[in-house]
């Protein structure tokens, strides 16, 4: 199959964006780190979960949405908000802990919302898979055509509320579909031993709904079995889990001694590096090289600029931390 | 005469020695979390025990707390004697069933007839900015509900002493270790997170307060975090010349009720500070029995210091404003002496 050249450039495009982010987020959280890390400084302070090398999972699938589905995210978000279109700037400020930020300044890399492009996050495993059928369950009672995407990693297969959800979303026949991204450890442990079975695209059996496994990172794959899933859903007839092999370059957070993978893992990864296949697509289709660097320019200024505001914008007033609790109401102290 | 210089460990390396000690001593002990094995605990507290016990009896589990929690439960009614980590308390949501509607009723169900002898420890508190769903320490939530021990120790000392005495107990203790506490690298660095543990194995009872600093003037009542936090406002406060009495919990469940009221009856002034929400949490049950038995000996009105009824904001502004700090504990009791 061939992805429609206009698809293949915009994946072409937020991938660069998304890597370049994520890239820029490590150099950014190490300010005020160094020489001595510690996690409660800096810049950015707080954990920090990055997804350079799994921008497949995210791209190929919202490749598929419109401003009108849902996207759940769990604690390593960056890569489905860019996808989905989450302001940046706001995005960023956020995790700068700012006031301009999408939460204020209280929710942090973890918790991002923006409700605009329906896009939520969170820090607790697997709970977004719920969240993400509860969206396909209000599009379904008010007749709409929306659908739903819960992404989670392969760990999160293995929770309660990832089963739980599946057997009900299968049942209520909800437009869902659950993405997870198989980038072979849940921090430490390895996949295989945590999970009894090979891949988890086998599971959606368990529910007597569609499972596929996307091998090796392939964006275009990933985009083709999505529009399956996508469509299906579309049409009502319930939801699908896509399991996707995808590289995690960076530790589990940053500032992960990865004492549990051999060094030379990283680098091997990264030589089949699902940008620059794109690249070479993107080639063949005759698009000039003058072209592809156009692309990667405007993808990097709009990272920048998003940093910059970030930068830029005050922290909030310590007051604030008061506001917030309920819908326009103070907390008593 | 024999000297020997003090052996330190920091927070992690303290209970961890505790916990091998444990295991050396009993087959029936054994650890279950998530990157408990190769990574040695995401807070260091199982560091060392995979090389040291290998994976029959080191587990790293699925992320499935519900499944090795209860699991737990199950091999603890059979004899064995588990140690199960949730890996940050906040996590308690998603498994909590299996801790307050089974860890902590079964004894009680059962007429006294099965025993659970498990630890669940895991990891509480804030101020790294770690947000919402990832700096709580939940002291009350767990202290609320009966049939579980909970335990809060400060220092590594009472981290290796405790724990020895939390896997030998035959009840379910909830072991909560401060994050900041633990003395590990990638963390802020603080003095308190280091200090003297002796190589053999000790216990201190669960369930005793320690005063930590005798005063006269006023009793401040703390745990973890705040207990050094109050010893930090203490020295400052003696400069003004208040001589402030810290009394460190150690212990919420069972609470030591003496070790507070005593110090009350003698200083007839209390703070209470607490790292976990204000309504209905520690500093409420600790100003409760201050009032109902020794409302005649109190000089001023109690004062509580706790955490505002908001989950924690990550910006760090914002975060610095809702968890107590020396200064808020100087001022309060500073405030208090004038009244
Ligand atoms: C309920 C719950 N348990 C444990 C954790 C701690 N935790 C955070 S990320 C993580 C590993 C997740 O692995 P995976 O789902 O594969 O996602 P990845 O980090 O690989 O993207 C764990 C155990 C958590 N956040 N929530
Ligand atoms: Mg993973």
């Amino acid at each position: 199959m061939t992805v429609p050249l206009p698809k293949l450039k915009w994946m072409y495009e937020q991938m660069v964006k998304i890597r370049y982010y994520e890239e820029t987020m490590v150099a950014v959280y190490a300010e005020g780190k160094q020489p001595v890390f510690n996690i409660g400084a800096g810049t950015v302070p707080g954990e920090m979960h990055l997804a350079a090398g799994q921008e497949p999972a995210a791209v190929g699938i919202c490749a598929h949405l419109q401003k009108k589905d849902t996207v759940t995210a769990p604690h390593r978000p960056h890569h489905h908000a860019i996808a989905k279109g989450v302001d940046l700037k706001r995005m960023t400020a956020e995790i700068f802990g700012k006031k301009t930020g999408l939460g204020k300044g209280k929710g942090g890399h973890m918790h991002l919302f923006d409700p605009h492009v329906k896009f939520s996050c969170g820090g607790i495993i697997a709970a977004g898979i719920p969240h993400a059928a509860g969206a396909a369950l209000a599009a379904k009672m008010k007749g709409k055509d929306s659908v739903a995407v819960a992404f989670v990693g392969e760990g999160a297969a293995n929770a309660g509320a990832f089963h739980e959800t599946l057997n009900l979303a299968a049942l209520w026949k909800l437009p869902l579909i659950v993405v997870i991204e198989d980038n072979a450890y849940g921090i430490s442990v390895p996949k295989s031993e945590s999970t009894a079975v090979k891949t988890n695209d086998r599971r959606a059996a368990a529910y007597g709904i569609p499972g596929v496994y996307v091998e090796d990172n392939d964006p275009v794959e990933m985009y083709r079995v999505s529009e399956e899933a996508v469509d299906r859903a579309r049409r009502g007839e319930g939801p699908s889990i896509i399991e996707i092999e995808t590289y995690r370059y960076l530790g589990h957070f940053q500032g992960d001694p990865e004492i549990y993978r051999n060094p030379e893992e990283v680098p091997l990864l990264r030589k089949k590096d699902p940008i620059h296949r794109l690249i070479t697509l993107l080639e063949e289709q005759s698009v000039s090289s003058g072209e592809l660097e156009q692309m990667e320019i405007r993808a990097r200024q709009e990272v920048d600029e998003a940093y910059e505001f970030a930068r830029n914008s005050s922290y909030p007033d310590p007051a604030e931390a008061l506001e917030d609790v309920f819908h326009r109401a103070e907390v008593n102290v | 005469m024999e000297t020997t210089a003090e052996r330190m460990l920091t927070g992690n390396k303290a209970m961890a020695e505790a916990i091998a000690q444990e295991m050396e001593r009993d087959p029936n002990v054994f650890v279950m979390g998530e990157d408990v094995g190769k990574y040695g605990g995401i807070f260091g507290s199982t560091e060392g025990l995979l090389k040291k016990f290998g994976p029959s009896r080191v587990l790293d589990t699925p992320i499935s707390e519900t499944a090795f929690i209860g699991a737990a439960i199950g091999a603890a009614a059979e004899g064995m004697r588990p140690i199960a980590e949730l890996m940050f308390v906040d996590f308690f949501g998603v498994c909590m069933d299996q801790i307050y509607n089974h860890m902590a009723k079964i004894h009680y169900m059962s007429g006294g007839s099965v025993k659970i002898p498990m630890v669940l420890m895991t990891a509480v508190g804030g101020g790294y900015n770690d947000a919402a769903q990832h700096s709580q320490t939940l002291y009350a939530t767990f202290a609320h509900l009966p049939g579980m021990k909970v335990v809060a120790p400060s220092t590594p000392y009472d981290l290796k002493g405790m724990m020895i005495s939390a896997i030998r107990d035959d009840n379910p203790v909830v072991f909560m270790f401060h994050k900041s506490l633990q003395g590990l690298g990638w963390m802020d660095p603080i003095d308190a997170a280091i200090g003297p543990v002796p190589e053999a194995p000790y216990t201190v009872p669960l369930g005793k307060a320690k005063v930590v600093r005798p005063g006269k003037d006023v009793t401040i009542v703390a745990l973890q975090m705040m207990t050094h936090y109050a010893l930090e406002a203490a020295d400052r406060l003696a400069e003004q010349g208040i001589e402030a009495e810290v009394i460190d919990l150690r212990s919420l469940v069972p609470l030591d009720r003496e070790t507070i009221l005593q110090s009350v009856r003698k200083t007839h002034r209390l703070v209470v500070v607490d790292e976990d929400y204000r309504s209905y949490g520690v500093t409420a049950e600790v100003a409760a029995l201050a009032a109902e038995e020794a409302m005649y000996d109190l000089e001023a009105p109690i004062r509580r210091l706790a955490i505002p009824d908001v989950p924690i904001p990550y910006s760090r502004p914002l975060e610095q404003r809702i968890i107590p700090g020396p200064q808020s504990i100087f001022d309060t009791v500073v405030k208090l002496m004038e009244e």
